[in-house]
């Protein structure tokens, strides 16, 4: 019992030391140190979670069951390894440009980004799926029972069942810890990438040291081991041809179609070239695995009592022999293949139902509920989570009604036969532009009924899904509809006879429906983006927005991708456009851009309906269709040079009546402008004429009317003269003409010089200024004129008015990260909303008192404080009128 | 008897110039500097001629003249109208609403007060 103990302990020592390496590889992340994880040999190693507790366990059992076939397993994914150029670059460049989260992503992305189809897609993957989660659980339990069985010399040990439960609650627990860390699955998931590759290296060593002992230590050396080998009827070189061609095909369709493999291969990668190092490296990997397979088999075979379980001599040689240390290894090795498959399984699948079915109910339950509800973040990770505990789940409740009574390869090899129906429909995806929606998911249909029909029902047993009468005679007695054997073809391997059915009419029935039906514009675009990958840079443009949708947008954007993220990227994109602020117009490639960026996190489909939701609809511009329309090219060729020229003629036109309509309003403008001079300079005219003629033409003027009509007279010529300095002032600032005289001093001194300035000639009373001179021991280097211009104002306004009985203002100087901050604040009535927008405007001027200045003060402050880097602005809600003048930092010199 | 003129303008300057000049012509001169009251102003104070600006806080000069036309007391009353947007347009707008006369500012003092007669005599 002491071992087994041990065991428990070593099994949790594991666990706990993955978790640790899932962390630290998710801090050194978060630190940016991404060197070595983004390694091309961790991308190979995670790569071999394709060796699963099957590969671990099973292989030996399945050599010693028919010989060197067990390579098929190895060979098929060796081949697309080999050809990655052609296959695997393609599909991850298509599922980077594209933001694709999963398979089914990918599929229903390149058919018009069809719900339906990703939908399908996922319910066939978890289907295909549950018996491989299922089977990794028995084999955790199957390799802990043995080792019971060895301690309590067979008797029956409570609480077994028990182990499954906690395999699979712990391998819950990791999924939902490291891989739904980040929402953005094209962030990937580090910490798991991390584990797996570690994983990989665990079982590598411990099924070569297994080999290494059963070789040299129990067979007695290379020579002997080959001459056993050769006395083994596993030595017989029985290849039956049909049989290898099959398998073959099938493991390198499951490796390219299993959702995992999906996951680690294309969704994880960080690097193209990565492939180019794993091209060579993963088959080498699989080569070493599969070296001492046969050994173990043989001398398994051997030794051990006939009817000893051939898919656990990993286990039970080194038992047997009494090496528990090597046991113990073995036992871990396996653990590790079985836990590493599980995670990557349950977290692709995870995603996959998130995206495709909760997150299109949750939409549709919500309504328009896009903008309203709370942060879809939430909503998208708890679906990933409860959704890896479904998938897990699941795997338990079939583990638990199977019994586990299957041979593991043969569970193995229908897993691989359900996911490998995705094949026609993913190749043609990425090569053929004819493929279509209708043809997919009628292939996939087909594809799927047969092979649930002639393998995956009768492998439950004849009699438990499938009555013996339909076997032999066939459903309703049609006997070219019996299970294996359609057509009447008997005699073929039951294997191979569904795998040729079921791919050969999944692929008839999806080239044929592809080639009568007509891809809908969108599909038509999405098809040009997968197959001519690699010269599309640039996405379609599906879009087209109108304005004032950009708020809608940002608000959900935010609420999928993250607040700051989402200001980011449309602060970015605003920018790039030339616009201030925070919301860009909606054009089509921001739309398009954005799309991308929620499919990185809600998948293709769910994030093309969101932006429907919106903006209203996808329409597909004649110019997005002429880009991709290229072998049509030749035909068309006149006719769309044609149509290219009208477009441009059209594009120039809408360009020059844009270019109109601005001169319109500049002229306008300009027309105001002038209008708005005219009446400020006649107005200080007009008393001045006057009162001139009066003084002319009148003889019995007073004395004291006299200077008192001459000093009416001085002080509109003043008047006039301050106003065309304004004026004169903000054409220099605004022509951008202005030179600054920039120099040191103090903000207090240029504060109590402004307060003085503009309170000189009013009475000391007029208005209180209340100041915290701590705070305003500030170095200043700046245009130091030019500031105390706009503080002279500001208070100046502040005085002329502020409508309080008790006129007080108070200027309060603070800093925040990047900024300091000068605030003028006072105590009356504060500016009404709509006033507020147009007071910085020229010649406004608030309120029915007219006052002396000509509404051009603000104005000039703005242009000033522009020109000095900062910004003055209203400041709403602070009781009074209040005003924020912001220097940017590196003006004010650390001198506190 | 005196004539009463009822002066409509918001700059005090402008104001106290027209006063002294019409005064001394021999009016009686009243004034008002907000468009929002204007109209109860004129009502109250039954004028002979109104000498109405353009550019008034509250309310503009074309929407007052506008009123006193709609109103069948005031549609005949005579009304100079000023304005310091020398502009062909607000001439023109001037005139669609029933200004009796128009003037640019800076004016003559003379030109005023021979408009002001003019206008009166009718």
């Amino acid at each position: 019992m002491a071992t087994l103990n041990v065991l428990v302990a070593v099994c949790l020592a594991y666990v706990a030391f993955l978790f640790a390496v899932a962390f630290a590889a998710e801090r050194a992340a978060l630190r940016g140190r991404t060197n070595w994880l983004r390694s091309p040999i961790v991308y190979t190693l995670s790569l071999s979670i394709y060796c699963t507790a099957w590969t671990f366990y099973g292989a030996v059992g399945y050599a010693a069951r028919s010989g060197l076939e067990y390579l098929t397993i190895y060979i098929g994914p060796s081949l697309v390894m080999f050809g990655w150029w052609w296959i695997l670059r393609k599909l991850v460049r298509i599922g980077r440009s594209q933001r694709i989260t999963s398979i089914a992503d990918l599929i229903s992305s390149r058919y018009g980004k069809s719900n339906l189809l990703a939908v399908g897609v996922t319910l066939l993957a978890v289907i295909g799926t549950t018996p491989y989660i299922a089977l990794q659980l028995q084999s955790v339990t199957l390799s802990f029972e043995v080792f019971a069985d060895v301690q309590s010399g067979g008797e029956e040990i409570a609480g077994q069942g028990s182990n499954a439960l906690l395999v699979a609650l712990g391998l819950t627990l990791f999924t939902i810890i490291f891989g739904t860390r980040n929402l953005d699955v094209n962030e990937r998931h580090h910490g798991v990438v991390m584990a797996i590759a570690v994983e990989a290296v665990v079982k590598l060593f411990a099924l070569l040291a297994v080999g290494v002992f059963v070789v040299w230590g129990i067979g007695g050396g290379f020579a002997s081991t080959l001459e056993r080998i050769d006395a083994s009827e596993i030595g017989m070189w029985q290849m039956s041809g049909d049989r290898w061609a099959s398998l073959i095909f099938l493991s390198a369709a499951a490796f390219l179609c299993l959702p995992r493999m999906f996951q680690v291969m294309v969704v994880e990668n960080e690097d193209e070239g990565h492939l180019r190092t794993a091209s060579w490296a993963f088959p080498a990997y699989l080569m070493v695995m599969s070296l001492f397979v046969v050994p173990i088999a043989v001398v398994g075979l051997e030794l051990l009592p006939t009817g000893s379980n051939p898919d656990l001599f990993v286990l039970t040689l080194p038992l047997a022999t009494g090496n528990e240390g090597l046991a113990m290894l073995s036992f871990l090795g396996g653990f590790s293949s079985a836990t590493s498959m599980v995670i990557v399984a349950a977290l692709a699948l995870a995603t996959m139902v998130s995206n495709h079915i909760v997150m299109p109910i949750w939409l549709s339950a919500n309504g328009s509920g896009v903008q309203m509800s709370g942060d879809v973040r939430n909503v998208v990770i708890m679906a990933r989570r409860v959704s890896i505990g479904a998938v897990v789940g699941l795997g338990y409740l079939y583990y638990q009604f199977s019994g586990g009574g299957t041979a593991l390869a043969s569970i193995g090899l229908i897993s691989f036969a359900g996911v490998a129906q995705f094949l026609p429909v993913l190749l043609g995806g990425i090569f053929w532009r004819g493929a279509t929606r209708p043809g997919a998911f009628t292939g996939l249909t087909v594809g799927f009924l047969v092979w649930a029909y002639s393998l995956l029902l009768p492998s439950f047993g004849t009699g438990a899904m499938l009555s013996e009468q339909i076997m032999t005679a066939g459903p309703f007695g049609i006997g070219w509809l019996r299970p294996q054997a359609f057509f009447g073809i008997e005699g073929l391997d039951p294997l191979v006879h569904a795998i040729f059915w079921s791919i050969s009419l999944n692929t008839f029935a999806f080239v044929a429906v592809s080639l009568i039906t007509f891809p809908s514009p969108l599909e038509r675009l999405q098809g040009a983006q997968f197959v001519n990958v690699f010269e599309h840079s640039q996405g379609p443009r599906s879009w087209s927005g109108s304005v004032g949708q950009s708020e809608d947008l940002m608000i959900m954007a935010q609420r999928i991708i993250g607040a700051r993220e989402a200001q980011a990227l449309f602060e970015r994109e605003a920018q790039r456009q030339g616009v201030s602020g925070f919301l860009p117009e909606p054009s089509p490639d921001f739309l398009h851009a954005l799309e991308r960026e929620l499919s990185g996190s809600v998948g293709a489909a769910t994030a093309h309906a969101m932006i429907g939701q919106i903006v209203g609809g996808a329409s597909v511009s004649v110019e997005d269709l002429m880009a991709v329309a290229d072998e049509t090219a030749q035909m068309m060729e006149y006719s769309s040079q044609l149509e290219a020229k009208s477009e441009e003629q059209a594009r120039t036109a809408r360009q020059l009546r844009q270019a109109n309509e601005k001169l319109t309003q500049i002229s306008v403008q300009k027309d105001n402008f002038l209008s708005q001079v005219s009446h400020e300079l006649r107005t200080p005219m007009t008393s001045i004429r006057a009162f001139s003629e009066i003084l002319r033409d009148s003889d019995k003027l007073s004395e004291a009317e006299k200077v008192k009509y001459s000093s009416i007279i001085h002080d509109e010529a003043v008047r006039l003269t301050r106003l065309l300095d304004d004026l004169l002032d903000l054409s220099v600032l605004e022509n951008g003409q202005v030179n600054l005289n920039v120099q040191k001093g103090m903000l207090s001194d240029l504060l109590d010089h402004a307060v003085a300035t503009a309170l000189t000639g009013s009475g000391i009373d007029s208005l209180k200024v209340t100041r915290r001179r701590a705070s305003e021991a500030v170095a200043l280097h700046t245009d130091l004129e030019r500031l105390s211009q706009v503080f002279i104002n500001l208070i100046a306004n502040a005085q002329k008015y502020c409508d309080a009985d008790q006129p007080e203002l108070t200027i309060e100087v603070g800093r925040t990260d990047e900024t300091l901050v000068i605030d003028f604040i006072d105590n009356g009535a504060g500016i009404t909303k709509e006033e507020q927008a147009v007071i910085f405007e020229k010649f406004s001027r608030v309120g029915a008192q007219k006052a002396k200045g000509a509404g051009l003060g603000l104005a000039i402050c703005r242009e000033v404080m522009a020109r000095l880097d900062g910004s003055v602005q209203y400041l709403p809600g602070q009781g009074g009128a209040a005003f924020r003048v912001t220097l940017p930092d590196r003006v004010a010199l650390a001198a506190e | 008897m005196t004539k009463r003129v009822l002066l409509i303008e918001d700059e005090p300057n402008i104001i106290e110039a027209i006063s002294f000049i019409l005064s001394r012509d021999g009016w009686e001169v009243a004034t008002h500097s907000n468009g929002h009251d204007a109209m109860d102003a004129v009502r109250r104070r039954s004028p002979d001629l109104v000498i109405l600006d353009v550019m008034l806080p509250g309310k503009s000069g074309f929407e007052i003249l506008r009123e006193l036309r709609d109103d069948p007391e005031t549609d005949g009353l005579p009304v100079l109208m000023l304005t310091a947007r020398g502009q062909n347009k607000d001439r023109e707008m001037a005139e669609k609403a029933g200004a009796s006369r128009f003037m640019t500012k800076p004016f003559s003092n003379s030109d005023v007060i021979e408009a002001v007669r003019d206008l009166v005599a009718g």
